[in-house]
C-alpha cells in the first residue's frame, strides 16, 4: 500500500522535506513509519513520547491501522502555554 | 466559518459569522503578535499549519461548546506565514445570549485551540535565532540534530 506523511515544524525541519509517500506492506500501522524515521532520524525516537500522530485528519496511536492512500503526520506539540483547562 | 487563512485578519470576518438577532453579546478574541517573550525582544513570527486537519479540530471544538454552553454561533480563523508585530494571528467570535457565557466559551476556545489544533509558532528573534514555540521549552532544546 502506498500513504502520503506529512511533517510539520520541527519535524519538517529536522527531515528537511515536508511530505513524501511511503510504500508499506499491508497490515502495516503507524508504527511501521516510525520505525522506518528511526533509520534516517534514529534520535527521532526519543521524541516519540511528545510527539502525537494523525491519520486522515484525526490524532491516532502507534497501533493505528493503515490502508492505501492514508494520509499520516507527524504533530509536534502545538503551539501555546500548558495552562489550557477546562472552565466548567 | 472555521478557517486556515494567508491573509490579514481584521476581527470583522468572524464577528460577521456569529451575527444573529437572538444575540446579546458577541464576544470577540484577537490574538496579536507580541514585541518579546520573557523579555527577549521578538522580530517576527512565523506560522505553519496542517490546514484541513485545523478546520476539522476547529469545527469540533465548536461543537463542545455547543454541548457546554448550548451556544452555535462560534467562529474561528487563524493566519498562517509571517506575522510582524502587532498583527493578528487569530479571531475568535463567539455570539451568546449573554455575555458570561460568551466570555467562558471565547476563553476556551483559545485554550482547545493552542491544546488540539495542529498549528505552530516560529519565533525568530532580533538577534537572529530562532526557536520553535513548545509548552515544554526544554524540549527543543534537546533536539537531536539529524544524522
Amino acid at each position: 500500500m502506498k500513504v502520503t506523511v506529512k511533517y510539520f515544524a520541527v519535524c519538517h525541519e529536522m527531515l528537511n522535506r515536508s511530505e513524501e509517500e511511503m510504500q508499506l506492506p499491508e497490515g502495516a500501522t503507524v508504527k511501521t513509519i516510525l520505525k522506518q524515521l528511526e533509520e534516517e532520524w534514529p534520535e527521532i525516537a526519543e521524541f516519540y513520547e511528545v510527539m502525537q500522530m494523525a491519520v486522515n485528519w484525526e490524532y491516532a496511536t502507534e497501533n493505528t491501522e493503515l490502508a492505501d492512500g492514508d494520509e499520516v503526520a507527524l504533530i509536534p506539540p502545538v503551539t501555546g502555554g500548558t495552562d489550557v483547562q477546562d472552565n466548567r | 466559518m472555521f478557517k486556515i487563512t494567508d491573509d490579514v485578519i481584521t476581527g470583522a470576518e468572524v464577528r460577521e459569522a456569529v451575527e444573529a438577532h437572538d444575540a446579546g453579546a458577541v464576544v470577540l478574541f484577537l490574538g496579536t503578535v507580541r514585541n518579546n517573550t520573557d523579555g527577549r525582544p521578538t522580530k517576527y513570527l512565523e506560522y505553519e499549519a496542517y490546514p484541513p486537519m485545523a478546520e476539522k479540530k476547529m469545527a469540533e471544538i465548536a461543537e463542545e461548546i455547543a454541548d457546554k454552553w448550548g451556544l452555535h454561533r462560534v467562529a474561528m480563523i487563524h493566519r498562517i506565514g509571517k506575522l510582524e508585530i502587532g498583527e493578528v494571528s487569530v479571531a475568535v467570535a463567539v455570539a451568546s445570549p449573554h455575555r458570561k457565557d460568551g466570555f467562558e466559551a471565547c476563553q476556551y476556545a483559545m485554550n482547545r485551540l493552542k491544546q488540539i489544533v495542529p498549528i505552530w509558532k516560529r519565533e525568530v528573534w532580533e538577534d537572529g535565532d530562532a526557536d520553535w514555540v513548545k509548552p515544554d521549552a526544554v524540549f527543543y532544546d534537546e533536539l537531536p540534530e539529524r544524522t
